[in-house]
């Protein structure tokens, strides 16, 4: 705790793992993860703990399962096509409520894609990603100082709720280098409490038993209606979000890991020429935060989405508003945009909001309803969406849902 | 205060650890910075780069697009990154292996013979050292001191007569003037 | 007046599911009767499979747990690796084990995982509903190869001790049959030796079972037991093809 020690994220992410009690790592290798696999193999034998190569993700993921199941703090990691290979396990880590804990640092797709950083597993990590109703709670760092500091967030929760979390990380942020400063007391294993699930040395006790399945005419349907209630707890309470110069905004940039911070890039560039824009970035992406993206949307009626995906994440931030305020999205399926970039599509967006912002506009519309309701105001035509990378004002009588994209 | 720095060149040539290099110098200096390299599928022998900032503010984008200064170590890493350079930036030039001229008017040049000083020192190995030097000397931006506290840092395991000779190249590096 | 034949402790007083005439049941026994000789029923976690035996979680009266089809060599490693003092033995089928989790069996054995693997092969899936099964004989009919295995077509039947005999890391390899009564003595013994390997720490152990499935044979229980016998011994032979007693561990 305290030190500033500058770090690869994917090392930080290991050490962070370590540091909160972690003791078991299976994985295989894929890139941009490596790093994960390499520090674990001589960090984890240093502290105790146990670190295997599998012959495959598959392996891995089910030797997380049964490690888990033993009631100690478990890692996996890897990178897109390897989390595909663990969907399986996950959901039965998940149909098993078993607290596991991995990262997916996420690289272009589908397939095997390239290397490079991508947001492309967006909707696999906050939809279930494996078979089945289920949830995975999805924390998004957007620093190597967070890619330390999550891993012990992410146990807890696991741990509170008995459930899968992940990072969802991405090549930037895995192969980058920042400081990073550990800001808790290292979790020793021992201080940790075994849970009442936990297999192995049964003596004096009843027979335990960890399975994912239940035949019996309508139990599983019991189960999945439990876990939707606890699900809705963790919507209720557990929401992580960031906002910087929401104030005075008159346009939220929205993104994720990555992408916020270069739409904070974009966002300093605006402020600078004193063009008002602010930034939402929600840390756990599942819960998302609903709530607080539709009680923004009451004030701020223009939101630009930043994403490095074809226009995944912009759906959930359209769901949360509700169209109560025009959401457009600025997107990089495998591509990582510039500050710059991004910048050039506020600036012209924000002219197009200008003449449109206030009463004004309001009254073309409906004279009647001028100032009362500002809440109600819904986008005019004028602000609606737009095409290509760009944005033109005067398009779009029908805003698609493709309006904006790239 | 912000520096946005690219460096490039040959696998080998050492941009990786330089990049690391001014990283950890930054960060020894109270100043938020970030790393990043391009990362491929090779492992030896290809081109290589890397992204540095170093900042007194919150480092937005660790992605370098619009570089404060340039520094290139080969040939072909000149024709990639020179348009790149904020105008008025800086572009430090290994004049040892880069036999072509920068086209642009609008950025400041340096042409440093990283391979010879380094030969004369001891080793073509810390050319990169010789570039490392004339960044600090021609920007400011970071003390050779810091740099040399930082060679200790990132290089736990380098000997101390090795140690040595870095320090002798960043030196040799900063006397650079344009 | 006390009574000598009993129920195991190592088996939950349940009724099983498992057709008349199949060999599951009696494997089960033999595995609950070695935990209670051994003294190990306490620390022992059990992995039940994909297939026939996936309720096997709640039979045995130990620790349990069911996992992925193919993978329990996986679970057993991440659970003997974090629990070194449980005893984990996997219970797997000819599917589970030979096909889709080859990959795991292999590994597991490379590694020598200090493990015990109880493999059923009853050359058909059971559960599913009589598919060829990677062990399914030449010639012999499933219900995804209505008129026989066929070479040309699907290939030929794996020999599962055979193929890990050759590995270092597999340290007890033994084929046995339960089709009769002295074969289920034979493979009591084996099972023991098995979870005996593993309190001593000597590595990865598995007992290949030949057992009977006459419900997707089609067959009578009788006929069943002649199967066995006739069809599947010839080319599933029986024996020790590795063993932590002989250097190098072959035949």
């Amino acid at each position: 705790m305290g030190e500033k020690i500058l770090m690869k994220g994917n090392e930080a992410l290991a050490e962070g793992a370590v540091l909160a009690g972690c003791r078991f790592f299976s994985g295989y290798p894929i890139t941009p993860q490596n790093e994960v696999p390499e520090y674990m193999s001589w960090r984890l034998p240093e502290a105790g703990g146990t670190f295997i190569q599998a012959e495959s993700e598959v392996s891995a993921i089910n030797m997380l399962y049964g490690a888990a199941a033993t009631g100690i703090r478990t890692m996996t990691s890897s990178s897109s096509p390897g989390i595909s290979l663990k969907q399986e396990g996950i959901s039965y880590c998940a149909g098993a409520d078993l607290p596991i804990f991995f990262a997916n640092v996420v690289r272009g797709g589908p397939g095997l894609g390239n290397i490079a950083a991508s947001q492309g597993d967006y909707n696999q990590s906050v939809k279930g990603g494996g078979h089945g109703d289920y949830h995975t709670i999805v924390l998004a760092p957007n620093s190597v100082d967070e890619m330390g500091n999550f891993p012990k967030k992410c146990y807890e929760l696991a741990e509170k709720y008995r459930m899968p979390a992940m990072i969802l990380a991405d090549g930037i942020l895995g192969q980058m280098m920042e400081p990073v400063e550990f800001k808790f007391q290292p979790v020793d294993p021992a201080n940790l409490k075994k849970p009442d699930w936990s297999l192995g040395n049964a003596a004096g006790r009843k027979k335990r038993i960890v399975r994912s399945y239940d035949l019996r005419e309508g139990e599983l349907e019991k189960m999945n209606w439990a876990r939707a209630k606890k699900f809705q707890e963790i919507e209720d309470r557990e929401v992580q979000f960031e906002e910087k110069n929401i104030n005075d905004a008159q346009l939220v940039l929205v993104a994720y890991g990555t992408s916020s911070r270069i739409a904070a890039a974009a966002m300093k560039m605006a402020r600078d020429k004193g063009i008002k824009v602010g930034l939402f970035r929600p840390i756990t992406l599942w819960p998302f935060p609903k709530k607080q993206l539709a009680k923004l949307a009451q004030r701020v009626k223009n939101f630009l989405v930043v994403e490095m995906s074809q226009g995944q994440f912009v759906d959930d931030v359209r769901l949360a508003i509700g169209g109560t305020a025009q959401v457009d999205l600025y997107a990089r399926p495998a591509g990582i945009p510039s500050g710059e970039e991004v910048f050039a599509v506020v600036e012209k967006l924000y002219q197009s909001i200008k003449p449109a912002k206030a009463v004004k506009k309001v009254e073309k519309v409906k004279p009647a309803k001028k100032a009362k309701s500002p809440k109600k105001a819904k986008p005019t035509r004028k602000l609606k969406p737009v095409k290509k990378k760009t944005v033109k004002i005067k398009t779009a009588k029908k805003a698609t849902r493709k309006g904006g994209r790239r | 205060m912000y520096q946005g720095i690219r460096i490039s060149g040959f696998g080998g040539q050492g941009v990786i650890s330089a990049g690391i290099l001014l990283a950890q110098a930054g960060l020894l200096e109270n100043k938020n910075v970030s790393w990043f390299p391009a990362y491929g599928a090779e492992m030896r022998g290809g081109t290589a780069n890397c992204s540095v900032v170093i900042a007194s503010e919150e480092v937005s984008s660790p992605v370098v697009s619009r570089p404060d200064t340039v520094i290139v170590m080969n040939e072909p890493s000149l024709a990639k990154f020179e348009p790149l350079v904020k105008p008025g930036g800086l572009l430090i030039i290994n004049s040892s292996l880069v036999n072509s001229k920068p086209k642009r008017t609008d950025i400041k040049v340096a042409y440093v013979p990283c391979n010879k000083i380094a030969e004369e020192i001891g080793t073509t190995k810390i050319a990169n050292m010789v570039a490392l030097g004339a960044y600090a000397g021609l920007t400011g931006a970071l003390s050779v001191d810091t740099i040399a506290k930082a060679l200790g840092k990132v290089f736990k395991r380098a000997k101390p007569e090795m140690l040595e000779l870095n320090v002798k190249a960043l030196k040799r590096g900063a006397e650079i003037k344009i | 007046m006390e009574l000598v034949n009993k129920k195991p402790s190592g088996l939950v007083d349940v009724k099983m599911h498992y057709c008349p005439g199949c060999g599951h049941g009696i494997v089960h026994r033999l595995i609950a009767e070695v935990m209670d000789e051994l003294g190990i029923r306490e620390r022992t976690v059990g992995i039940a499979p994909v297939g026939c035996a996936v309720f096997a979680d709640d039979y045995f009266n130990c620790d349990m747990i069911q996992g992925p089809h193919g993978r329990g060599p996986a679970i057993a490693t991440g659970i003997k690796r974090s629990q070194p003092d449980c005893i984990v033995f996997s219970y797997q089928g000819d599917g589970d084990l030979a096909s889709i989790g080859m990959a795991e069996t292999i590994h597991s054995a490379a590694r020598s995982e200090n493990i015990t693997i109880i493999f059923i092969n009853n050359a058909i899936y059971g559960m599913t509903g009589g598919q060829m099964a990677p062990t399914t004989l030449l010639g012999q009919p499933a219900s995804t190869c209505p008129t026989g295995r066929d070479a040309k077509v699907n290939g030929y039947p794996i020999k599962v001790c055979e193929l890990l005999a050759q590995l270092e890391g597999a340290r007890y390899l033994e084929r046995t049959s339960v089709s009769s009564a002295q074969g289920v003595i034979k493979t009591k013994r084996a099972v023991k030796k098995a979870f005996q390997n593993q309190v001593e720490g000597k590595g990865f152990s598995l007992v290949e079972i030949l057992s009977m499935c006459p419900t997707n044979w089609g067959m009578n229980s009788l006929q069943g037991v002649k199967f066995v016998d006739e069809k599947m011994m010839p080319i599933y032979p029986l024996g020790v093809f590795r063993s932590t007693e002989q250097e190098g561990g072959q035949r």
